[in-house]
């Protein structure tokens, strides 16, 4: 064999291996989609079209499933109560997380391992299932069936992510800045008000949308909390054995789209949380 | 304030919190699980739901799906991962699409599968668009428990492989590229590099994505509930039926400790399997 034949062989496995690697990227963004794209068909059918075989592959831009979905009696409370339960979760891990957040990151103090622990514990617990002996506690203080007593508990799901996220945002600010504020006449609070919190915003708002898609999406404490003011994951999941096919993938659907936008929206944020929380 | 009080104050909201709603429930969910009907301390709830037909079912399947659905996440996840970590084009816009069911709650997720798998789904439209077959087949149904276990597994790998991915490509963001540039130097194929650098690199990621993954995977039961209903039982679907159905929340919560124990467990196994040399991370 020559060298010339040699060549050309290897440009040509290079060039097969690269047609390989583009066709499976594409593959894979396809496996993805285009799910998505046929529950986005059957939500925008009628409803004859959607309970009728074969479907079409090419959405009809019809609204009736969506029209139906929204005349069906609750379920426009349920998204509305999805909304306040998944904005109070957003409000209260942020509040109560970023603080721990900012304290790990700064601090060296007796007991920050075990804290640390605590943290990490939570995040290894199948936490809803502790929704169970909460349903007794909150009927013993009235907080059962409420948007409150069920964003408690998604906030318990949602800290442990936004004190691990606030962390890894409040170690990329040196606190070298911090100090410079300090002798300029800052105390510690207006330092970080003035200095650290215009630069942390967009990270912290980024782990407040996190924490809105955790609450949004949990099935399970939402299901046992909740009786009369069902959020919609819950609403959904009462009435799958009976809600006919068209209400379900509409219901479906206005699930996934606020997820579209958020993941959209901390994608910049999403593997720089990962990276330091992993250590 | 004072620097050495400050950071306890900080830290004892989320301590306060996480005291109240998640100690003490676990000692509440305890008590419940391991008490009687005449008071005293009794294994009467385990007895009573491990004894029951559908506990071994249940156990089977959600095992079953863990050992089927983590294997190919964690595969799918890694090759998406080097896929990514190559790319110079259009990386963005391929992440964010590979990231989309990281957002998508379970039982969403179940619903778009359902879509696919219904009888008048795309599934049949597509297989007599092929002429393979002539009228619609029910295929959710008791003579077909495969396909039922078929497309709650594959709902399951489309929607948390994203978790997973997450995970790694930040974690082989982290493993220095020299490593790489030596290997290309002493003329390891790319292989080989996986094997001897990215693999053994990864470790502490690879542990906290099948920690977290097999955690979720033993919680299975939005998916389960779109899609198979009472056809496919699961722990936690189980677990729901015991609260509501049955109205017996011991017993639901004998469940609930015996879903964590397992998943205490498989945590153990993990750590232990993959557990990262003192000194020798990055």
């Amino acid at each position: 064999m020559t060298d010339a034949t040699a060549v050309d062989m290897s440009t040509d496995t290079r060039k097969s291996g690269r047609i390989l690697y583009v066709a499976s990227v594409v593959f894979l963004c396809a496996w993805v989609i285009v799910p998505i794209y046929f529950l986005l068909i059957n939500t925008l059918s009628s409803p004859e079209t959607v309970n009728s075989f074969p479907k079409s592959f090419i959405p009809e831009f019809d609204f009736g499933s969506l029209q139906f979905f929204a005349g069906f009696a609750g379920m426009l409370t349920a998204l509305k109560n999805s909304v306040i339960v998944a904005l109070l979760t957003m409000v209260m891990s942020i509040l109560i997380g970023a603080p721990a957040g900012y304290a790990l990151s700064r601090f060296d103090f007796p007991g920050k391992g075990l804290f640390r622990l605590l943290i990490l514990l939570t995040r290894a617990f199948p936490l809803p299932l502790l929704a169970l002996p909460l349903a007794v506690m909150f009927i013993q203080t009235g907080l059962d069936d409420t948007a409150f007593g069920l964003a408690l508990v998604h906030t318990t799901l949602a800290i442990p992510f936004a004190v691990l996220i606030t962390f890894s945002l409040f170690s990329g600010i040196p606190i070298e800045l911090e100090e410079a504020a300090w002798t300029l006449g800052c105390t510690r609070l207006t330092a970080f008000t003035k200095v650290v919190l215009p630069l942390i915003l967009p990270g912290i708002t980024a782990s407040a949308i996190f924490a809105f898609v955790i609450s949004w999406n949990e099935v399970f404490a939402a299901a046992v909390l909740t009786i009369e003011n069902r959020t919609l994951t819950a609403f959904l999941l009462q009435n799958l054995d009976t809600s006919p096919l068209h209400l379900k993938f509409a219901g479906g659907f206005i699930l996934v789209v606020p997820a579209l936008i958020f993941i959209f929206a901390v994608r910049k944020y999403l593997f720089a949380m990962w990276g330091i929380a992993n250590r | 304030m004072n620097a050495r009080i400050l950071p306890y104050v900080l830290i004892l909201p989320v301590t306060l919190f996480l005291c109240v709603f998640f100690l003490y429930p676990f000692v509440l969910v305890s008590q419940q699980a391991f008490g009687s009907s005449e008071g005293g301390w009794s294994l009467d709830n385990f007895r009573e739901v491990v004894s029951y037909w559908k506990f071994p079912i249940s156990l089977k399947n959600t095992l079953l799906l863990a050992a089927v659905v983590v294997p190919v996440q964690l595969a799918l996840a890694l090759l998406m991962a080097t896929m990514v970590s190559k790319m110079e084009k259009g990386r963005d816009m391929v992440l964010y699409i590979w990231t989309i069911p990281l957002g998508i709650s379970d039982l969403a997720a179940g619903i778009i599968w359902l879509a696919i798998f219904e009888q008048s789904g795309f599934l049949n439209s597509m297989l007599s668009g092929i002429g393979v077959i002539d009228r619609p087949m029910n295929l959710l149904t008791y003579q077909n428990p495969w396909i039922v276990f078929l497309a709650i597994a594959l709902a399951e790998i489309w929607r948390a492989t994203a978790i997973m991915l997450v995970i790694l490509v930040a974690g082989i963001g982290l493993i220095p590229k020299e490593y790489y540039e030596a290997a290309d130097v002493f003329g390891a194929s790319k292989w080989k590099q996986f094997t001897r650098i990215t693999f053994p690199m990864l470790r502490p990621s690879l542990q906290t994505a099948l920690v977290l993954r097999v955690i979720l995977a033993f919680e299975i039961f939005a998916v389960v509930a779109a899609l198979g209903g009472t056809l496919f039982p699961v722990l936690m679907g189980e677990t729901y039926a015991y609260q509501f159905d049955l109205l017996n929340s011991g017993a639901a919560a004998a469940m609930a400790l015996i879903i964590l124990g397992i998943s205490i467990g498989f945590t153990l196994i993990i750590l232990r399997i993959l557990r990262v040399p003192k000194g020798a991370s990055i």
